[in-house]
């Protein structure tokens, strides 16, 4: 096999990671409690703003602009939830949409007033990896790992604790969740602090390979969606798999055509699964 | 009062719509009390009332004499009343266990889950068949079952039940009631509401009837079997 | 018609005419202004009906794009171009939609799959760069002044023909607002399966609403673009677009015949006050006061800035009955 293809594929597995560990968040809130964020890679990009400004202009270590980084993509999406989402929480879901789409060029256009549309580098240099000819993205496999650490922690805290059962329960039925002694507005805040948290989380890892500037959102964040959709809602092994399949479409299509083309095939592959198969690869109906 | 229930002239309705007026009772420890009426009388807003689902416009309730209006649901089931809502309404895509580790989420209720599930596993040994299966896949008068655990598994000093006996076949509603018997043969005061008037008034002690959101008739279970306007209007007599 | 209804009308038509006598700037406003009110008027044919699209600028930009290049590459007169774009622009809304309505494919899913669309065409128009131009953007191949070429400077001119086209929409607004449709499309909208269950071709209606839609929408990408006379992928498809319609539907009140023109005035007003108040100083102000605007608006007015007079007007009318619930739709 071409090398180059080879390496196209692998480095599009590595992408799957990535693709994968910025799903984990979105699945938990639009996958698992049923709440529409579209917002959701802005709250990645605010992160990532937040970890280049921390660490470039203030001087602060890297890992401690990480977790301010992640705290703060945390306490977002608590405010999304508070704020937007909790006024239009009993209206059609179709209203979180276009509220949280408010925010979204709200978020757009303040980093734009904020930071200028310059792309900006973080300048820390990770090691590419060289495996027998093949280059390898070190940040990518960490992603990859982290994302695979990521979703079965995920998956094992929605499946054994009693918090995580109800989180899963309270899309199914919310309002009798008071009978069971749960707070409902208590799920949702922590859901959406940890929603936001892996949002922050992913743009950690997301940071480290790409530059960051006010439309970075526009880039992943719809493929983001896709895949949680692709994979089945709320199921964050339907997730990863998903996220695998898109990433190996966009790399060994830009491999073969172009970056762009290689995104219309994702595109389209999303919208006739959605025809085909609208509960996902791993959803149940 | 030596109550362990009591209502004082709750009122309660819908934005404009007005559906229970000053309604007044009271349930004694270890009792089973039936709330009877036709359609649309105010049992079910009277039940969500009592479990937080719903403010009360007027009127005070409490529970062995700790007043409770203003608490949202959550608080009142940490205050001991459980309710068992119409029509079920069980977690469909959890299991079986997964629905009944709900009903134990309180904290109380956690540290005992494991007697407490052998419990209610003993009490419906068909649940316990079928503990990992999705709620939702259950039969009618599976779910009714395994909704009544879920609600017995925070062990409540009052048990709440609207309508048990709605959308189930006539041999599953006779086996819903002796349920009931069974569950106050274990000791737990049982609140519970029902068109089924004369199946109901057979497992209680003392029934109420509501009619267009007031208390029209009340007395012992035994006394309302034999009353006229009850015969007539209710049982086909 | 009645004379009484004839005189109602001057108000209106003599606003409409005012812009012939104005100013080039205020003509150049003008222009814009009537030209967006038929594209949000168009969305809102079946926002209103809760088939909330995310992905307009697809159809926007099928307007915009094949009438520039036919002309260009092939000389074809942009009156035989644009209905040549309008019908691609509804055979793509029918490709696309004939599976999903099939499929029953609603409500925010629905709305992601418009998302893709939009982002599919952008891309296709960024990935053809050698035929369009790419991000850099392409231009009509300019002739001067020319009634075959549909190449209007002379504002008055081109607003007139904007005029036109936005009148049509209205039109058919008032048609499809008058019409048997309407209450089948709410019908829908409501219950999908119980309008079924009543006899409604619930595919069928769909599919007609969204073929006028995006027909209308194309008519407006393809005037702006003969317009500004300079084509580009994100002034013409994509998310940002996008959601610029959205927003200016929902703000001006998609539920009513001059809400979505309402809108325009609103969002072209604050564009413009923005762009005088803080020049080039602060680009992206105005998104971001859109954007907060957005979220206020679906949180407190659902039904834009129409719905909030509608609702003053009944206010004053007749005394609210006491806490009757709110029977406005959400969308």
């Amino acid at each position: 096999m071409d090398i180059y293809l080879l390496e196209a594929i692998i480095n599009g597995l590595l992408l799957g990671g990535v693709l994968a560990l910025l799903s984990l968040g979105l699945n938990l809130i639009f996958g698992v409690i049923d709440v529409v964020w579209i917002v959701y890679a802005e709250i990645v990009m605010s992160a990532m703003y937040a970890v280049y400004w921390l660490h470039n202009y203030y001087g602060w270590p890297l890992f401690l602009a990480f977790a301010a980084a992640i705290m703060i993509a945390a306490l977002i999406g608590v405010l999304v939830h508070v704020l937007v989402i909790e006024p239009i929480l009993g209206s059609a879901p179709i209203n979180q949409l276009l509220a949280t789409g408010g925010l979204l060029f709200f978020l757009q256009s303040l980093a734009t007033l904020l930071f200028g549309t310059e792309f900006r580098n973080l300048g820390v240099r990770l090691p590419v990896l060289e495996l027998a000819g093949l280059y390898i993205s070190f940040s990518r496999l960490i992603a990859f790992v982290v994302a695979l650490i990521g979703a079965v922690i995920l998956y094992l805290f929605l499946a054994r604790t009693y918090l995580g059962t109800a989180i899963r329960a309270i899309s199914q039925d919310r309002e009798i969740m008071g009978l069971m002694g749960v707070n409902e507005r208590r799920v949702y805040v922590i859901t959406s602090a940890i929603g936001g948290g892996l949002a922050g989380l992913a743009a950690c890892l997301l940071v480290l390979q790409y530059d960051v500037h006010p439309f970075i959102g526009l880039t992943f964040g719809p493929i983001t969606f896709m895949i949680c959709v692709l994979g089945g809602l709320g199921n964050m092994i339907g997730g990863f798999i998903a996220a695998f399949i898109m990433s190996q479409i966009i790399a060994i299509g830009g491999f073969f055509f172009s970056a762009e083309i290689a995104e219309v095939l994702a595109f389209v592959f999303f919208i006739v699964m959605i025809l085909i198969r609208p509960q996902g690869i791993l959803g149940k109906k | 009062m030596s109550a362990l229930l009591t209502l004082d002239g709750v009122s309660a309705g819908y934005g404009s719509f007005a559906a229970l007026f000053e309604v007044s009772l009271k349930v004694e420890a270890g009792e089973a009390v039936g709330v009877v009426g036709p359609n649309g009388a105010g049992k079910t807003t009277l039940m969500r009332v009592i479990s937080g689902l719903l403010r009360l416009s007027a009127g005070s309730f409490a529970l062995e004499g700790r007043r409770l209006e203003q608490l949202p649901a959550y608080r009142i089931v940490e205050a001991g009343i459980a309710h068992v809502p119409e029509n079920r309404r069980l977690f469909g895509r959890l299991t079986v266990e997964e629905n009944l580790r709900m009903g134990a989420f309180l904290a109380a209720a956690r540290r005992h889950f494991s007697e407490r599930i052998q419990w209610v596993y003993e009490l419906f040994p068909r649940l316990k068949e079928r503990s990992g299966q999705l709620a939702g896949t259950l039969s009618g008068g599976e779910q009714q079952m395994c909704a009544i655990g879920r609600a017995l598994m925070s062990e409540p000093k009052l048990l709440l039940m609207d309508e048990p006996s709605a959308g189930l076949a006539p041999l599953v509603v006779e086996q819903v009631f002796e349920l009931v018997k069974r569950i106050r043969q274990e000791g737990f005061t049982v609140l519970i509401v029902e068109q089924n008037v004369g199946q109901v008034l057979e497992v209680v002690d003392r029934a109420y009837l509501l009619e267009a959101g007031r208390i029209k008739l009340a007395g012992p279970a035994a006394e309302l079997k034999h009353n006229d306007f009850i015969r007539s209007s209710y049982l086909g007599l | 018609m009645s004379a009484q209804r004839l005189i109602s009308y001057l108000p209106v038509a003599a606003i409409l005419a005012l812009p012939f006598f104005l100013p080039n700037y205020y003509q150049h406003l003008a222009v814009q202004i009537v030209i967006w009110s038929l594209v949000y008027t168009s969305w809102s044919l079946m926002g209103r009906f809760r088939l909330t699209s995310l992905g307009h600028g697809a159809f926007l930009g099928v307007g915009a794009y094949v009438p520039t290049l036919l002309w260009n590459n092939w000389s074809v007169s942009p009156w035989l171009g644009i209905p040549v774009a309008m019908a691609l622009a509804v055979t793509l809304a029918l490709v696309v939609g004939y599976p999903c309505f099939r499929l029953k494919v609603v409500g925010h899913y629905f709305a992601l799959v418009t998302l893709a669309l939009g982002q599919v065409v952008l891309l296709v128009i960024v990935a053809a760069r050698d035929v369009t131009g790419g991000s850099l953007g392409m231009t009509p191949r300019i002739v001067g002044h020319s009634w075959y070429a549909l190449q209007l400077p002379d504002k008055s001119e081109f607003y007139a023909v904007a005029l036109a086209a936005w009148l049509i929409g209205i039109a058919i607004w008032f048609r499809v607002d008058r019409g048997m449709e309407r209450a089948a499309l709410e019908a829908i909208g409501e219950d999908e399966d119980a309008a079924a269950a009543i006899g409604i071709d619930v595919l069928r209606e769909k599919l007609k609403i969204t073929a006028l839609s995006t027909a209308l929408t194309a008519l407006g990408g393809a005037l702006y673009a003969q317009y500004l006379m300079y084509l580009n992928p994100d002034i013409m498809s994509g998310v940002g677009v996008s959601f610029q319609i959205v927003f200016a539907s929902i703000a001006g009140g998609m539920y009513s015949t001059l809400g979505p023109t309402v809108g325009a005035v609103f969002t072209i007003g604050l564009n413009e006050g923005l762009r005088v108040l803080f020049g080039t100083h602060f680009i992206g102000a105005a998104n971001t006061i859109y954007g907060a605007l957005l979220v206020v608006f679906i949180i407190f007015m659902p039904r834009g800035i129409v719905g909030l007079f509608e609702k003053l007007r009944t206010r004053v009318q007749t005394p609210p009955p006491s806490g009757a619930p709110d029977t406005q739709p959400a969308e």
